[in-house]
């Protein structure tokens, strides 16, 4: 049940290739984020320079600065630098987003020694992201939960997971007597299972009360962070009535060996301590049309992902001809994550 | 400009000269902010791992302080009110403390906010312009802008009071009474945007709550000036201020009338969430009777409903409240009942139950509690620094030497 590709290649939202592809001939296409964005980077250019002295003893700028750190060390020093500076992934231009990715493989390989692979993939035109979970089907087993932390490179630590599986005793479907922490052999006798995760709404309640806009709903109708703007509030995590966000309240550690290294810059890149992260449908494997890794984990076929505009997908075909519904729609939030039956 | 340079060199003399219990009482709070620095800097470096927060209760000790702190920078203007525009004269002598301890709660609404932050290193991109501030969507950039503007009405009107008075002049009115008048629509403001902030939640039934805007300005103006009362009394004792009993006994009129008020909504709250019980109903549950073996908050709830109780009726008989023991009891009373009220009883219970019905409790670790006692120390010691200069400018003892 592969999520059915409509469009193909060339059709993609432009994402590296304007104009005549030549940065001096001066014919790029007048971007709109250019006239948007021009300012506003100008000032921070000018923070930059102001607070430079300010910020000498914070270590990045002095090894840049000292004659005994290796070119190495001050290469990583003055990449650093230039990220801390750069602004919200929403109002870059192409050029910027282009540079930035380049510059945090290149941060990952001075530090790491190997390298990742990082995408900035944009939004697939005529495509909106739709997911159809099978209450009759889902017998609790978890491999979801565990395939979708090693996609994701989440935490080992905390456990950190995006998704919860809750088991019910039959007769009732309240969350409330629900148990989602659950350790013991499953399918248990008498009991039913249901998975939540973040449903990616189309009136997202966490978007509009992040105070600097480091989280959207993407043109394919994902919800994504920018983690490198992320204040970590944690407002967000307020709002969200479905539980769908997770925060880093440490350091988020993945050993080497496991990283998952084909990553996107709004999916499984590494965060870092104090920024929120969530599911994002697997941008990374989603936008080069692929099922996200729940999707394809699970051994029953509870899991249904698909392109909502295209008519002759299963996550329509699951829509129109089973008896759906979504959880908590008196709030308004249009979650784009329906439940069925058979 | 002169003057201003020996505003400051004079404010700096008379702040860090005084008797030996001003002297203990600013090394108790420096000893105390070194302990809240050290704290921080656990946190800092492990993360808010480092406090009792989860993804289940996202929100703890940090924001619950902060939410309590704004209704104590905006009961400023119920001294505000009379004295500039109403023109009550004996709320003179007490208008610049009330503003001092305004400025105060703000730093440290602003320093709690600070602490609680994820990424505190990356708070410019909050800065409209270097930044990208999600105004108007966003309650939390609402909250930023009219702290900040409140924290500013609050520095310059003083300011610009007691720089007349240093060179024994008369401040222009015309000057000082428009910002005045922002104040104190900025006062309210600020309280309610900062209960829209949680109200405007429907995924936290406890909060989405319509008289929650409303009950946080009757407590907020209750709590506030209950504390300018203390204040008052410890600045009478201690120094040669003349604060006659008339304007004691007029501030703890406002206290009972909002303390009143507050019980009335208080009841009105209850009713709501026992009278008919529903799912929106848990928090309410969880908070006053525990769900099962997890009853964290049931002993704080009934000890603020109890003092709460106690002192609003202690304030409610003349014969009680004019008995300066007693009224001070009660202020305090008030002042811890409301505290419990707005914070752990408040901002804890919207995230118990969690969105799926899981009751998780919270408990601050150390790190938090030093940490919030830090920040209570450095609003304590601006406050000391505030009075310590504006008291002897205002009595004309402290004047500029041409």
């Amino acid at each position: 049940m592969f999520f059915k590709r409509r469009k193909k290649e060339e059709e993609m939202a432009p994402q590296k290739t304007e104009g005549c592809g030549s940065d001096s001939c001066g014919c790029k296409q007048p971007d709109g984020f250019d006239q948007v964005i021009k300012k506003p980077l100008d000032r921070r250019s000018a923070l930059k320079g102001l607070t430079a002295g300010l910020l000498a003893g914070t270590g990045f700028l002095n090894s840049s600065c000292s004659a005994t750190a290796g070119d190495a060390d001050k290469e990583l020093a003055s990449l650093k630098w230039n990220e801390y500076f750069k602004g919200n992934y929403q109002l870059m231009t192409a050029e910027e987003k282009n540079d930035t990715v380049n510059r945090l493989e290149k941060m990952y390989e001075l530090n790491n020694g190997g390298k990742i692979n990082l995408s900035d993939t944009g939004a697939v035109k005529d495509v909106l992201y739709g997911y159809a979970f099978n209450i009759s089907k889902c017998q609790g087993y978890m491999d979801c939960v565990n395939a979708c932390v090693e996609e994701n490179n989440q935490d080992r630590d905390s456990q950190m997971q995006y998704i919860r599986i809750h088991e019910f005793k039959k007769g009732q479907m309240n969350f409330e007597m629900a148990d989602d922490n659950f350790y013991h052999e499953v399918p248990a006798a008498g009991h039913f299972y249901m998975g939540t995760q973040c449903f990616h709404c189309e009136n997202p309640p966490c978007v509009d009360v992040c105070p600097v806009k480091a989280t959207w709903k993407e043109k394919d109708g994902i919800v994504v962070i920018d983690y490198d703007w992320c204040i970590g509030c944690r407002y967000c995590q307020a709002a969200c009535p479905y539980d769908g966000r997770r925060f880093n309240w440490s350091t988020p550690h993945v050993p080497e060996n496991e990283l998952n290294k084909d990553q996107h810059y709004l999916g499984n890149r590494p965060r870092k301590k104090g920024v929120m992260e969530k599911c994002t449908f697997c941008i990374q494997r989603s936008r080069n049309g692929e099922n996200p890794a729940c999707v394809e984990a699970c051994p029953t076929g509870a899991r249904i992902f698909g392109n909502l505009l295209d008519p002759d997908s299963t996550i329509r075909w699951v829509i129109e001809n089973k008896k759906v519904f979504r959880l908590k729609e008196d709030l308004g939030t249009e979650p784009k994550f329906w439940y069925f039956m058979d | 400009m002169k003057v201003a340079l020996s505003m400051i060199s004079d404010g700096f003399k008379e702040a860090t000269n005084g008797s030996t219990a001003y002297h203990i009482w600013m090394s108790v709070l420096t000893l105390l902010m070194l302990f809240g620095a050290y704290s921080y800097y656990q946190q800092i470096v492990h993360g808010l791992s480092a406090t009792g927060m989860t993804d289940r209760v996202s929100w703890g000790l940090y924001i619950s302080n902060f939410t309590f702190l704004v209704g104590v920078a905006a009961a400023a203007v119920m001294l505000v009110l009379p004295t500039y525009i109403l023109k009550d004269v004996d709320f003179s002598q007490a208008v610049l403390i009330g503003e001092g301890l305004a400025v105060s709660a703000l730093i440290m609404c602003l320093a709690f906010v600070t602490v609680d932050m994820g990424g505190p290193a990356r708070l410019w991109h909050i800065i409209p312009g270097i930044g990208s501030l999600n105004w108007p969507n966003s309650m939390l950039a609402w909250d930023v802008l009219v702290l900040n503007g409140y924290l500013f009405i609050n520095l310059s009107i003083p300011f610009y009071l007691l720089y007349h008075h240093y060179q024994g002049k008369k401040p222009n009115k015309s000057v000082y009474l428009p910002g005045v008048l922002l104040s104190v629509f900025w006062a309210v403001g600020i309280h309610l945007v900062t209960a829209f902030l949680y109200a405007g939640l429907p995924a936290r039934p406890f909060w989405n709550n319509a008289l929650l805007g409303p009950r946080f300005l009757a407590s907020a103006f209750a709590a506030g000036p209950a504390l300018i009362i203390l204040v008052l009394a410890i600045i009478r004792k201690f120094m040669d201020y003349t604060i006659t009993d008339k304007t004691i006994d007029k501030i703890a009129m406002v206290v009972t009338v909002a303390a009143q008020v507050n019980l009335i909504m208080l009841g009105s709250e209850l009713f709501k969430e026992f009278y008919s019980i529903t799912h929106h109903s848990s928090s309410a549950l969880y908070m006053f009777f525990g769900v099962g073996s997890k009853n964290a908050l049931v002993p704080w709830i009934w000890t603020s409903i109890g003092l709460n109780l106690l002192a609003t009726i202690a304030l409610t008989f003349n014969r009680f409240r004019k008995n300066h023991i007693i009224l001070y009891i009660s202020c305090g009373l008030l002042f811890i009942a409301i505290w419990i009220d707005k914070g752990m009883g408040l901002i804890i219970p919207g995230f118990i139950p969690g969105p799926w019905g899981d009751v998780v409790e919270y408990f601050p670790t150390w790190v938090e509690v030093g940490v919030t006692i830090g920040i209570w120390s450095l609003g304590a010691f601006v406050f000391s620094i505030l009075v310590k200069v504006a008291v002897p400018i205002e009595m004309g003892t402290l004047r500029y030497k041409k």
